[in-house]
Protein backbone atom coordinates (compact mmCIF):
# COMPACT_ATOMS: atom_id res chain seq x y z
CA UNK A 1 0.00 0.00 0.00
CA UNK A 2 1.35 3.42 -0.90
CA UNK A 3 2.59 5.40 2.07
CA UNK A 4 0.97 8.77 2.48
CA UNK A 5 1.25 11.52 5.00
CA UNK A 6 -1.53 11.04 7.51
CA UNK A 7 -3.41 14.28 7.48
CA UNK A 8 -7.15 14.47 8.09
CA UNK A 9 -8.42 14.16 4.52
CA UNK A 10 -6.00 11.26 4.04
CA UNK A 11 -7.37 9.48 7.11
CA UNK A 12 -10.93 10.06 5.93
CA UNK A 13 -10.04 8.78 2.46
CA UNK A 14 -8.55 5.67 3.99
CA UNK A 15 -11.71 5.05 6.02
CA UNK A 16 -13.81 5.46 2.90
CA UNK A 17 -11.55 3.04 1.07
CA UNK A 18 -12.11 0.29 3.62
CA UNK A 19 -15.82 1.11 3.70
CA UNK A 20 -15.98 0.69 -0.09
CA UNK A 21 -14.35 -2.72 0.14
CA UNK A 22 -16.67 -3.84 2.94
CA UNK A 23 -19.88 -2.77 1.22
CA UNK A 24 -18.60 -4.10 -2.09
CA UNK A 25 -17.93 -7.55 -0.63
CA UNK A 26 -21.47 -7.74 0.79
CA UNK A 27 -22.95 -6.75 -2.59
CA UNK A 28 -20.79 -9.27 -4.42
CA UNK A 29 -21.26 -12.18 -2.03
CA UNK A 30 -24.87 -11.74 -0.92
CA UNK A 31 -26.77 -9.93 -3.70
CA UNK A 32 -29.90 -12.00 -3.15
CA UNK A 33 -30.34 -11.24 0.55
CA UNK A 34 -29.53 -7.63 -0.12
CA UNK A 35 -32.02 -7.32 -2.97
CA UNK A 36 -34.70 -8.72 -0.70
CA UNK A 37 -33.92 -6.28 2.10
CA UNK A 38 -33.84 -3.28 -0.20
CA UNK A 39 -36.97 -4.11 -2.16
CA UNK A 40 -34.85 -4.50 -5.30
CA UNK A 41 -35.67 -8.07 -6.30
CA UNK A 42 -34.70 -8.79 -9.88
CA UNK A 43 -31.70 -6.46 -9.59
CA UNK A 44 -29.30 -9.01 -8.07
CA UNK A 45 -26.83 -8.86 -10.94
CA UNK A 46 -26.84 -5.08 -10.88
CA UNK A 47 -26.08 -5.15 -7.15
CA UNK A 48 -23.26 -7.63 -7.66
CA UNK A 49 -21.75 -5.40 -10.35
CA UNK A 50 -21.99 -2.43 -7.96
CA UNK A 51 -20.05 -4.61 -5.54
CA UNK A 52 -17.24 -5.05 -8.04
CA UNK A 53 -17.19 -1.29 -8.57
CA UNK A 54 -17.03 -0.63 -4.82
CA UNK A 55 -14.19 -3.08 -4.23
CA UNK A 56 -12.18 -1.70 -7.15
CA UNK A 57 -12.66 1.86 -5.94
CA UNK A 58 -11.70 0.86 -2.40
CA UNK A 59 -8.48 -0.73 -3.58
CA UNK A 60 -7.78 2.31 -5.74
CA UNK A 61 -8.17 4.63 -2.76
CA UNK A 62 -5.95 2.58 -0.48
CA UNK A 63 -3.25 1.70 -2.97
CA UNK A 64 -2.73 4.91 -4.93
CA UNK A 65 -0.48 7.80 -3.99
CA UNK A 66 -3.23 10.26 -4.71
CA UNK A 67 -6.69 9.10 -3.64
CA UNK A 68 -8.47 12.18 -4.95
CA UNK A 69 -9.68 10.82 -8.34
CA UNK A 70 -10.85 7.61 -6.67
CA UNK A 71 -12.88 9.54 -4.12
CA UNK A 72 -14.53 11.51 -6.92
CA UNK A 73 -15.24 8.07 -8.40
CA UNK A 74 -17.02 7.20 -5.17
CA UNK A 75 -19.14 10.35 -5.47
CA UNK A 76 -20.24 9.24 -8.96
CA UNK A 77 -20.97 5.76 -7.57
CA UNK A 78 -23.06 7.29 -4.81
CA UNK A 79 -25.26 8.92 -7.45
CA UNK A 80 -25.83 5.54 -9.09
CA UNK A 81 -26.64 3.97 -5.71
CA UNK A 82 -29.14 6.72 -4.89
CA UNK A 83 -30.84 6.30 -8.26
CA UNK A 84 -31.10 2.55 -7.82
CA UNK A 85 -32.29 2.72 -4.21
CA UNK A 86 -34.94 5.28 -5.15
CA UNK A 87 -36.63 2.68 -7.34
CA UNK A 88 -36.98 0.54 -4.17
CA UNK A 89 -39.20 3.24 -2.68
CA UNK A 90 -41.92 2.48 -5.22
CA UNK A 91 -44.97 0.32 -4.52
CA UNK A 92 -46.63 -0.69 -1.29
CA UNK A 93 -44.33 -3.43 -0.21
CA UNK A 94 -43.50 -3.22 3.48
CA UNK A 95 -39.85 -3.59 2.46
CA UNK A 96 -39.96 0.03 1.33
CA UNK A 97 -38.77 0.87 4.79
CA UNK A 98 -35.48 -1.00 4.21
CA UNK A 99 -34.84 0.97 1.05
CA UNK A 100 -35.59 4.22 2.86
CA UNK A 101 -33.07 3.52 5.62
CA UNK A 102 -30.44 2.48 3.08
CA UNK A 103 -31.08 5.63 1.08
CA UNK A 104 -30.58 7.81 4.17
CA UNK A 105 -27.31 5.99 4.91
CA UNK A 106 -26.04 6.43 1.33
CA UNK A 107 -26.91 10.13 1.45
CA UNK A 108 -24.86 10.42 4.66
CA UNK A 109 -21.86 8.68 3.09
CA UNK A 110 -22.22 10.85 -0.01
CA UNK A 111 -21.77 13.94 2.15
CA UNK A 112 -18.55 12.44 3.53
CA UNK A 113 -17.33 11.54 0.04
CA UNK A 114 -17.90 15.04 -1.30
CA UNK A 115 -16.25 16.58 1.78
CA UNK A 116 -13.22 14.34 1.45
CA UNK A 117 -12.82 14.85 -2.30
CA UNK A 118 -13.13 18.59 -2.09
CA UNK A 119 -10.67 18.93 0.78
CA UNK A 120 -8.18 16.81 -1.18
CA UNK A 121 -8.72 19.08 -4.15
CA UNK A 122 -8.29 22.21 -2.03
CA UNK A 123 -5.03 20.85 -0.67
CA UNK A 124 -3.75 20.02 -4.14
CA UNK A 125 -4.57 23.53 -5.35
CA UNK A 126 -2.93 25.11 -2.32
CA UNK A 127 0.24 23.15 -3.06
CA UNK A 128 0.23 24.22 -6.68
CA UNK A 129 0.55 27.92 -5.79
CA UNK A 130 4.29 28.67 -5.80
CA UNK A 131 5.58 30.21 -2.61
CA UNK A 132 6.78 33.75 -2.94
CA UNK A 133 10.58 33.95 -2.89
CA UNK A 134 10.61 37.50 -4.14
CA UNK A 135 11.59 38.86 -0.74
CA UNK A 136 14.35 36.34 -0.05
CA UNK A 137 17.23 38.62 -0.83
CA UNK A 138 19.46 37.69 2.12
CA UNK A 139 20.56 41.33 2.15
CA UNK A 140 19.67 43.83 4.88
CA UNK A 141 18.76 46.56 2.41
CA UNK A 142 17.54 46.52 -1.22
CA UNK A 143 20.19 45.15 -3.60
CA UNK A 144 20.59 48.58 -5.16
CA UNK A 145 21.63 49.97 -1.78
CA UNK A 146 23.98 47.03 -1.17
CA UNK A 147 25.79 47.31 -4.50
CA UNK A 148 29.49 47.56 -3.74
CA UNK A 149 29.03 47.10 0.02
CA UNK A 150 31.96 44.66 -0.07
CA UNK A 151 34.30 46.87 -2.11
CA UNK A 152 36.53 46.89 0.97
CA UNK A 153 37.44 43.36 -0.11
CA UNK A 154 40.80 43.08 -1.77
CA UNK A 155 40.93 40.59 -4.63
CA UNK A 156 44.03 38.43 -4.08
CA UNK A 157 46.85 38.95 -6.56
CA UNK A 158 46.43 35.54 -8.19
CA UNK A 159 42.82 36.30 -9.08
CA UNK A 160 43.24 39.80 -10.44
CA UNK A 161 42.66 40.56 -14.08
CA UNK A 162 45.97 41.31 -15.81
CA UNK A 163 46.41 45.05 -16.41
CA UNK A 164 46.01 44.95 -20.24
CA UNK A 165 42.66 43.16 -19.90
CA UNK A 166 41.18 45.71 -17.50
CA UNK A 167 38.61 48.14 -18.80
CA UNK A 168 40.03 51.42 -19.89
CA UNK A 169 38.52 54.21 -17.85
CA UNK A 170 39.22 57.68 -19.16
CA UNK A 171 40.76 59.99 -16.58
CA UNK A 172 38.17 62.37 -15.20
CA UNK B 1 24.78 5.91 13.92
CA UNK B 2 22.52 6.78 11.02
CA UNK B 3 23.91 8.14 7.76
CA UNK B 4 22.85 8.66 4.15
CA UNK B 5 24.70 6.10 2.06
CA UNK B 6 25.18 5.80 -1.69
CA UNK B 7 24.20 2.44 -3.12
CA UNK B 8 24.14 3.20 -6.82
CA UNK B 9 22.58 5.52 -9.29
CA UNK B 10 19.60 7.28 -7.68
CA UNK B 11 19.80 4.98 -4.72
CA UNK B 12 20.57 6.78 -1.47
CA UNK B 13 19.49 5.14 1.77
CA UNK B 14 19.41 6.13 5.39
CA UNK B 15 21.47 3.26 6.86
CA UNK B 16 22.73 2.36 10.28
CA UNK B 17 26.53 2.24 10.12
CA UNK B 18 29.39 1.99 12.65
CA UNK B 19 30.30 5.23 14.46
CA UNK B 20 33.49 6.90 13.25
CA UNK B 21 36.63 6.67 15.38
CA UNK B 22 39.75 8.79 15.71
CA UNK B 23 42.26 7.31 13.24
CA UNK B 24 45.00 9.90 13.32
CA UNK B 25 46.25 12.16 16.14
CA UNK B 26 45.14 15.32 14.27
CA UNK B 27 41.55 14.07 13.79
CA UNK B 28 38.38 15.16 15.49
CA UNK B 29 34.97 13.55 15.67
CA UNK B 30 32.06 15.91 15.45
CA UNK B 31 28.41 15.44 16.23
CA UNK B 32 26.57 16.91 13.27
CA UNK B 33 23.91 19.51 14.11
CA UNK B 34 23.05 20.49 10.54
CA UNK B 35 24.03 19.38 7.05
CA UNK B 36 22.82 20.07 3.54
CA UNK B 37 22.38 18.52 0.11
CA UNK B 38 24.47 20.21 -2.59
CA UNK B 39 24.22 20.33 -6.38
CA UNK B 40 27.54 18.46 -6.36
CA UNK B 41 25.86 15.58 -4.52
CA UNK B 42 23.46 15.34 -7.44
CA UNK B 43 26.33 14.45 -9.79
CA UNK B 44 26.96 11.40 -7.56
CA UNK B 45 23.25 10.70 -7.19
CA UNK B 46 22.81 10.72 -10.96
CA UNK B 47 25.90 8.58 -11.45
CA UNK B 48 27.91 11.11 -13.47
CA UNK B 49 31.01 11.11 -11.23
CA UNK B 50 33.16 8.00 -11.31
CA UNK B 51 34.71 6.55 -8.18
CA UNK B 52 31.83 5.90 -5.78
CA UNK B 53 31.44 2.59 -3.98
CA UNK B 54 28.29 1.10 -2.53
CA UNK B 55 27.89 2.08 1.11
CA UNK B 56 29.88 5.33 0.87
CA UNK B 57 28.52 7.99 3.23
CA UNK B 58 27.36 11.10 1.36
CA UNK B 59 27.61 14.77 2.23
CA UNK B 60 30.19 17.53 2.29
CA UNK B 61 28.22 20.46 3.73
CA UNK B 62 27.96 20.06 7.47
CA UNK B 63 28.63 21.57 10.85
CA UNK B 64 28.44 20.45 14.43
CA UNK B 65 29.97 20.21 17.84
CA UNK B 66 33.34 18.64 18.56
CA UNK B 67 32.82 15.37 20.40
CA UNK B 68 36.37 14.04 20.63
CA UNK B 69 39.84 15.16 19.50
CA UNK B 70 43.03 13.28 18.69
CA UNK B 71 46.08 13.75 20.95
CA UNK B 72 47.97 16.02 18.51
CA UNK B 73 45.02 18.30 17.93
CA UNK B 74 45.63 21.21 20.27
CA UNK B 75 43.45 23.66 18.37
CA UNK B 76 40.04 22.12 18.99
CA UNK B 77 38.45 20.90 22.17
CA UNK B 78 35.28 19.01 23.03
CA UNK B 79 32.26 21.28 22.78
CA UNK B 80 33.67 23.65 20.14
CA UNK B 81 31.14 24.60 17.49
CA UNK B 82 32.58 24.32 13.97
CA UNK B 83 31.64 24.42 10.34
CA UNK B 84 33.65 21.94 8.30
CA UNK B 85 34.88 23.05 4.86
CA UNK B 86 34.28 20.42 2.17
CA UNK B 87 37.96 20.56 1.16
CA UNK B 88 40.22 18.77 3.63
CA UNK B 89 43.44 20.72 4.19
CA UNK B 90 46.74 19.96 5.86
CA UNK B 91 47.58 23.66 6.14
CA UNK B 92 51.30 23.01 5.65
CA UNK B 93 51.95 21.89 2.08
CA UNK B 94 53.05 24.18 -0.72
CA UNK B 95 49.54 24.68 -2.05
CA UNK B 96 47.94 25.21 1.35
CA UNK B 97 50.54 27.87 2.13
CA UNK B 98 49.51 29.75 -1.01
CA UNK B 99 45.84 29.44 -0.09
CA UNK B 100 45.14 26.95 -2.86
CA UNK B 101 43.34 24.74 -0.39
CA UNK B 102 41.27 22.70 -2.82
CA UNK B 103 44.48 21.29 -4.25
CA UNK B 104 46.14 20.49 -0.91
CA UNK B 105 48.94 18.06 -1.67
CA UNK B 106 48.57 15.90 1.39
CA UNK B 107 44.91 15.42 2.27
CA UNK B 108 44.00 13.04 -0.55
CA UNK B 109 44.82 9.57 0.77
CA UNK B 110 44.16 7.99 -2.62
CA UNK B 111 46.87 10.10 -4.20
CA UNK B 112 48.19 7.48 -6.63
CA UNK B 113 44.71 6.83 -8.04
CA UNK B 114 44.05 10.56 -8.40
CA UNK B 115 47.50 11.12 -9.92
CA UNK B 116 46.60 8.65 -12.64
CA UNK B 117 43.21 10.18 -13.38
CA UNK B 118 44.02 13.90 -13.00
CA UNK B 119 47.76 13.93 -13.67
CA UNK B 120 48.29 15.27 -10.17
CA UNK B 121 46.12 14.68 -7.14
CA UNK B 122 43.81 17.30 -5.68
CA UNK B 123 42.67 17.72 -2.09
CA UNK B 124 40.69 15.17 -0.14
CA UNK B 125 36.98 15.94 -0.06
CA UNK B 126 34.26 14.66 2.25
CA UNK B 127 31.74 12.24 0.81
CA UNK B 128 32.95 12.72 -2.72
CA UNK B 129 34.29 9.62 -4.47
CA UNK B 130 37.46 7.65 -3.95
CA UNK B 131 39.29 9.91 -6.39
CA UNK B 132 39.28 12.54 -3.67
CA UNK B 133 40.19 10.28 -0.80
CA UNK B 134 37.03 8.29 -0.21
CA UNK B 135 36.38 10.07 3.09
CA UNK B 136 33.06 9.42 4.84
CA UNK B 137 30.71 12.36 4.39
CA UNK B 138 28.69 14.54 6.71
CA UNK B 139 25.09 13.56 6.01
CA UNK B 140 25.34 11.53 9.16
CA UNK B 141 25.07 11.83 12.92
CA UNK B 142 28.85 11.82 13.41
CA UNK B 143 31.82 12.49 11.15
CA UNK B 144 35.55 12.00 11.45
CA UNK B 145 37.31 15.17 10.35
CA UNK B 146 40.89 14.44 9.21
CA UNK B 147 43.46 17.23 9.71
CA UNK B 148 40.81 18.76 11.94
CA UNK B 149 43.25 21.20 13.51
CA UNK B 150 43.20 23.04 10.15
CA UNK B 151 40.05 21.75 8.47
CA UNK B 152 37.46 23.78 10.33
CA UNK B 153 35.92 27.19 10.83
CA UNK B 154 35.28 28.06 14.47
CA UNK B 155 31.83 29.52 15.00
CA UNK B 156 31.22 32.00 17.78
CA UNK B 157 27.95 32.36 19.67
CA UNK B 158 25.34 34.74 18.38
CA UNK B 159 24.83 33.24 14.93
CA UNK B 160 22.47 30.38 14.10
CA UNK B 161 23.41 27.12 12.37
CA UNK B 162 21.32 28.23 9.39
CA UNK B 163 23.31 31.46 9.06
CA UNK B 164 26.74 29.83 9.03
CA UNK B 165 26.23 26.29 7.68
CA UNK B 166 26.90 27.38 4.09
CA UNK B 167 30.33 28.74 5.01
CA UNK B 168 31.48 25.16 4.40
CA UNK B 169 30.76 25.30 0.68
CA UNK B 170 28.17 27.20 -1.32
CA UNK B 171 28.66 30.69 0.13
CA UNK B 172 32.45 30.70 -0.40
CA UNK B 173 31.84 28.98 -3.74
CA UNK B 174 29.54 31.73 -4.99
CA UNK B 175 31.94 34.27 -3.50
CA UNK B 176 35.05 32.81 -5.13
CA UNK B 177 33.16 32.62 -8.42
CA UNK B 178 32.62 36.37 -8.21
CA UNK B 179 36.07 37.17 -6.79
CA UNK B 180 37.72 35.28 -9.67
CA UNK B 181 35.94 37.71 -11.98
CA UNK B 182 37.86 40.57 -10.37
CA UNK B 183 34.71 42.64 -10.75
CA UNK B 184 35.11 46.25 -11.88
CA UNK B 185 32.41 48.87 -11.27
CA UNK B 186 31.75 48.93 -15.03
CA UNK B 187 31.26 45.17 -15.37
CA UNK B 188 28.22 43.18 -16.35
CA UNK B 189 28.38 39.74 -14.73
CA UNK B 190 26.24 37.02 -16.30
CA UNK B 191 25.54 33.99 -14.13
CA UNK B 192 24.25 30.70 -15.57
CA UNK B 193 22.27 28.66 -13.02
CA UNK B 194 20.16 30.01 -10.16
CA UNK B 195 20.64 27.05 -7.86
CA UNK B 196 22.14 27.72 -4.43
CA UNK B 197 25.61 28.39 -5.89
CA UNK B 198 24.19 30.78 -8.47
CA UNK B 199 22.19 32.58 -5.75
CA UNK B 200 25.35 33.21 -3.73
CA UNK B 201 27.27 34.23 -6.83
CA UNK B 202 24.55 36.81 -7.57
CA UNK B 203 24.72 38.34 -4.07
CA UNK B 204 28.52 38.26 -4.11
CA UNK B 205 28.65 40.03 -7.48
CA UNK B 206 26.28 42.71 -6.19
CA UNK B 207 28.26 43.18 -2.97
CA UNK B 208 31.51 43.34 -4.93
CA UNK B 209 30.01 46.15 -6.95
CA UNK B 210 29.14 44.84 -10.42
CA UNK B 211 27.28 47.41 -12.48
CA UNK B 212 24.79 44.82 -13.71
CA UNK B 213 24.13 41.20 -12.71
CA UNK B 214 22.21 38.96 -15.10
CA UNK B 215 21.06 35.50 -14.05
CA UNK B 216 19.96 32.65 -16.31
CA UNK B 217 17.77 29.67 -15.43
CA UNK B 218 14.32 28.39 -16.25
CA UNK B 219 12.85 27.45 -12.88
CA UNK B 220 10.38 30.23 -11.94
CA UNK B 221 10.97 30.28 -8.18
CA UNK B 222 14.74 30.25 -8.67
CA UNK B 223 14.45 33.17 -11.06
CA UNK B 224 12.27 34.98 -8.50
CA UNK B 225 14.93 34.45 -5.82
CA UNK B 226 17.58 35.69 -8.25
CA UNK B 227 15.64 38.90 -8.84
CA UNK B 228 15.25 39.31 -5.08
CA UNK B 229 19.05 39.34 -4.88
CA UNK B 230 19.36 42.08 -7.47
CA UNK B 231 19.70 40.20 -10.77
CA UNK B 232 18.00 40.81 -14.08
CA UNK B 233 16.81 37.37 -15.19
CA UNK B 234 16.66 35.41 -18.44
CA UNK B 235 14.54 32.27 -18.82
CA UNK B 236 16.61 30.07 -21.13
CA UNK B 237 13.59 28.07 -22.25
CA UNK B 238 11.56 31.12 -23.18
CA UNK B 239 14.17 33.47 -24.66
CA UNK B 240 17.43 33.35 -26.56
CA UNK B 241 20.16 33.71 -23.96
CA UNK B 242 22.72 35.06 -26.40
CA UNK B 243 20.35 37.64 -27.89
CA UNK B 244 19.17 38.85 -24.51
CA UNK B 245 22.70 39.12 -23.12
CA UNK B 246 23.81 41.14 -26.11
CA UNK B 247 20.77 43.35 -25.80
CA UNK B 248 21.47 44.02 -22.13
CA UNK B 249 25.10 44.93 -22.83
CA UNK B 250 24.74 47.24 -25.79
CA UNK B 251 25.66 44.43 -28.18
CA UNK B 252 29.08 43.85 -26.61
CA UNK B 253 28.41 40.86 -24.34
CA UNK B 254 29.08 40.54 -20.61
CA UNK B 255 32.65 41.11 -19.42
CA UNK B 256 32.39 38.34 -16.85
CA UNK B 257 30.56 35.01 -17.13
CA UNK B 258 29.99 32.53 -14.31
CA UNK B 259 29.02 28.89 -14.89
CA UNK B 260 27.07 27.82 -11.79
CA UNK B 261 25.49 24.88 -13.59
CA UNK B 262 28.21 22.35 -14.35
CA UNK B 263 28.13 19.07 -16.15
CA UNK B 264 24.40 18.42 -15.95
CA UNK B 265 23.27 21.40 -17.98
CA UNK B 266 19.72 20.89 -19.09
CA UNK B 267 19.02 20.17 -22.68
CA UNK B 268 17.82 23.38 -24.18
CA UNK B 269 16.10 23.50 -27.50
CA UNK B 270 19.49 23.88 -29.17
CA UNK B 271 21.20 21.39 -31.44
CA UNK B 272 24.31 21.05 -29.30
CA UNK B 273 22.23 19.88 -26.31
CA UNK B 274 20.78 17.03 -28.33
CA UNK B 275 24.25 16.14 -29.51
CA UNK B 276 25.53 15.97 -25.92
CA UNK B 277 22.63 13.81 -24.80
CA UNK B 278 23.31 11.36 -27.59
CA UNK B 279 27.05 11.16 -27.00
CA UNK B 280 26.58 10.83 -23.27
CA UNK B 281 24.17 7.99 -23.81
CA UNK B 282 26.77 5.99 -25.71
CA UNK B 283 29.53 7.02 -23.24
CA UNK B 284 31.59 9.01 -25.74
CA UNK B 285 31.30 12.06 -23.54
CA UNK B 286 30.75 12.32 -19.82
CA UNK B 287 29.68 15.93 -19.35
CA UNK B 288 27.26 18.27 -21.05
CA UNK B 289 29.12 21.52 -21.72
CA UNK B 290 26.24 23.51 -23.17
CA UNK B 291 26.70 26.39 -20.73
CA UNK B 292 30.43 26.56 -21.36
CA UNK B 293 29.90 26.87 -25.09
CA UNK B 294 27.33 29.60 -24.57
CA UNK B 295 29.67 31.54 -22.27
CA UNK B 296 32.59 31.32 -24.68
CA UNK B 297 30.38 32.55 -27.47
CA UNK B 298 28.72 35.47 -25.75
CA UNK B 299 31.53 36.70 -23.50
CA UNK B 300 33.11 40.02 -24.46
CA UNK B 301 36.64 39.60 -25.88
CA UNK B 302 39.30 39.80 -23.16
CA UNK B 303 36.62 38.80 -20.67
CA UNK B 304 36.74 36.21 -17.92
CA UNK B 305 34.93 32.91 -17.52
CA UNK B 306 34.65 31.78 -13.93
CA UNK B 307 33.60 28.16 -13.54
CA UNK B 308 32.50 26.91 -10.13
CA UNK B 309 30.18 24.42 -11.87
CA UNK B 310 31.64 20.94 -11.53
CA UNK B 311 32.82 18.90 -14.51
CA UNK B 312 33.91 15.31 -14.15
CA UNK B 313 35.58 14.11 -17.27
CA UNK B 314 35.61 14.67 -21.00
CA UNK B 315 33.93 17.48 -22.85
CA UNK B 316 33.20 17.53 -26.52
CA UNK B 317 32.85 20.30 -29.12
CA UNK B 318 34.23 22.97 -26.86
CA UNK B 319 35.00 25.92 -29.15
CA UNK B 320 38.50 26.45 -27.91
CA UNK B 321 39.55 28.36 -30.99
CA UNK B 322 36.91 30.94 -30.26
CA UNK B 323 38.07 31.27 -26.68
CA UNK B 324 41.72 31.56 -27.69
CA UNK B 325 41.14 34.18 -30.34
CA UNK B 326 38.93 36.22 -28.04
CA UNK B 327 41.63 36.17 -25.40
CA UNK B 328 39.34 34.84 -22.69
CA UNK B 329 40.61 34.08 -19.20
CA UNK B 330 39.40 30.88 -17.57
CA UNK B 331 39.33 30.51 -13.79
CA UNK B 332 37.91 27.41 -12.21
CA UNK B 333 38.27 24.81 -9.53
CA UNK B 334 36.84 23.47 -6.35
CA UNK B 335 36.60 26.27 -3.85
CA UNK B 336 39.53 27.21 -1.61
CA UNK B 337 36.99 27.42 1.20
CA UNK B 338 39.22 28.45 4.11
CA UNK B 339 40.70 31.26 2.09
CA UNK B 340 37.43 33.18 2.39
CA UNK B 341 35.71 31.97 5.53
CA UNK B 342 37.12 34.43 8.10
CA UNK B 343 36.12 37.37 5.95
CA UNK B 344 32.69 35.92 5.12
CA UNK B 345 31.95 35.00 8.74
CA UNK B 346 32.68 38.61 9.65
CA UNK B 347 30.29 39.81 6.93
CA UNK B 348 27.56 37.52 8.29
CA UNK B 349 28.16 38.80 11.82
CA UNK B 350 28.04 42.39 10.59
CA UNK B 351 24.73 41.65 8.89
CA UNK B 352 25.95 42.36 5.38
CA UNK B 353 24.32 39.10 4.29
CA UNK B 354 22.22 36.37 5.89
CA UNK B 355 22.85 33.11 3.98
CA UNK B 356 19.76 31.40 5.42
CA UNK B 357 17.65 33.09 2.73
CA UNK B 358 18.32 30.17 0.40
CA UNK B 359 16.89 27.42 2.66
CA UNK B 360 13.51 26.20 1.46
CA UNK B 361 13.31 22.79 3.16
CA UNK B 362 14.42 21.59 6.60
CA UNK B 363 13.86 17.91 7.40
CA UNK B 364 15.28 15.03 9.43
CA UNK B 365 18.06 12.77 8.15
CA UNK B 366 15.69 9.88 7.47
CA UNK B 367 13.85 12.04 4.93
CA UNK B 368 17.15 12.62 3.11
CA UNK B 369 16.66 10.02 0.36
CA UNK B 370 13.35 11.50 -0.79
CA UNK B 371 14.79 15.02 -0.51
CA UNK B 372 17.55 14.13 -2.99
CA UNK B 373 14.81 13.48 -5.48
CA UNK B 374 12.81 16.59 -4.60
CA UNK B 375 15.94 18.75 -4.95
CA UNK B 376 17.09 17.07 -8.14
CA UNK B 377 13.67 17.41 -9.80
CA UNK B 378 13.15 20.94 -8.40
CA UNK B 379 9.82 19.76 -7.01
CA UNK B 380 7.87 21.49 -4.29
CA UNK B 381 9.77 24.75 -5.07
CA UNK B 382 12.87 23.27 -3.54
CA UNK B 383 16.07 25.33 -3.70
CA UNK B 384 18.14 24.24 -0.71
CA UNK B 385 17.60 21.36 1.68
CA UNK B 386 18.96 21.34 5.23
CA UNK B 387 18.98 18.05 7.12
CA UNK B 388 18.99 17.88 10.90
CA UNK B 389 20.38 14.54 12.10
N1 LIG C 1 33.46 24.59 -7.37
C1 LIG C 1 32.98 24.18 -6.21
O1 LIG C 1 33.70 24.11 -5.25
C2 LIG C 1 31.53 23.85 -6.09
C3 LIG C 1 30.91 23.85 -4.84
C4 LIG C 1 29.54 23.60 -4.79
C5 LIG C 1 28.83 23.33 -5.95
N2 LIG C 1 29.47 23.31 -7.13
C6 LIG C 1 28.80 23.05 -8.40
O2 LIG C 1 28.03 24.18 -8.76
C7 LIG C 1 26.96 23.75 -9.61
C8 LIG C 1 25.66 24.30 -9.09
O3 LIG C 1 25.38 23.82 -7.80
P1 LIG C 1 23.94 24.05 -7.14
O4 LIG C 1 23.98 23.51 -5.78
O5 LIG C 1 23.54 25.46 -7.31
O6 LIG C 1 23.08 23.04 -8.07
P2 LIG C 1 21.62 23.04 -8.71
O7 LIG C 1 21.57 21.77 -9.46
O8 LIG C 1 20.61 23.31 -7.68
O9 LIG C 1 21.62 24.29 -9.71
C9 LIG C 1 21.87 24.21 -11.06
C10 LIG C 1 20.91 25.18 -11.76
O10 LIG C 1 21.29 25.30 -13.12
C11 LIG C 1 20.14 25.43 -13.90
N3 LIG C 1 20.45 25.10 -15.29
C12 LIG C 1 20.48 23.89 -15.89
N4 LIG C 1 20.79 24.00 -17.18
C13 LIG C 1 20.96 25.31 -17.43
C14 LIG C 1 21.27 26.05 -18.60
N5 LIG C 1 21.45 25.42 -19.78
N6 LIG C 1 21.38 27.42 -18.50
C15 LIG C 1 21.18 28.04 -17.32
N7 LIG C 1 20.87 27.38 -16.17
C16 LIG C 1 20.76 26.03 -16.23
C17 LIG C 1 19.16 24.48 -13.24
O11 LIG C 1 17.82 24.79 -13.57
C18 LIG C 1 19.47 24.70 -11.76
O12 LIG C 1 18.64 25.68 -11.18
C19 LIG C 1 27.02 22.23 -9.62
O13 LIG C 1 27.72 21.79 -10.77
C20 LIG C 1 27.83 21.91 -8.40
O14 LIG C 1 28.49 20.69 -8.50
C21 LIG C 1 30.82 23.58 -7.21
ZN1 LIG D 1 28.81 21.31 -2.33
ZN1 LIG E 1 47.91 21.01 2.21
Amino acid sequence: MAKRRNTRPDALAQGLGWFSIGIGLVEMLAPHALARGLNLRGNERLLASYGVREVATGIGILASRDPEPWIWGRVAGDALDIGTLATGLDGHDDRREGAGIALAAVLGVTVLDVLCASSLRARRRARAVPPDYSRRSGLPRPPEAMRGAARDFEVPADMRTPEPLRPWVPAA
Amino acid sequence: MRALCWHGKQDIRCDTVPDPKIEHPRDAIIKVTACAICGSDLHLYDGFMPGMESGDIMGHEFMGVVEEVGPENTVLKKGDRIVVPFTIICGECDQCRRGNFSVCERSNRNKSLADKVFGHATAGLFGYTHLTGGYAGGQAEYVRVPFADKTHVKIPDGVTDEQVLFLGDIFPTGWQAAVQCDIQPTDTVAIWGCGPVGQFAIRSAVLLGAKQVIAIDTVPERLAMARAGGATTIDFMAESVVERLNELTGGKGPEKCIDAVGMEAHATATLDSLYDRAKQAVMLETDRPHVLREMMYVCRPAGTLSIPGVYGGLLDKVPFGMAMNKGLTFRMGQTHVNRWTDDLLRRIQQGQIDPSFVITHTVGLEQGPEMYKTFRDKKDNCIKVVLKP
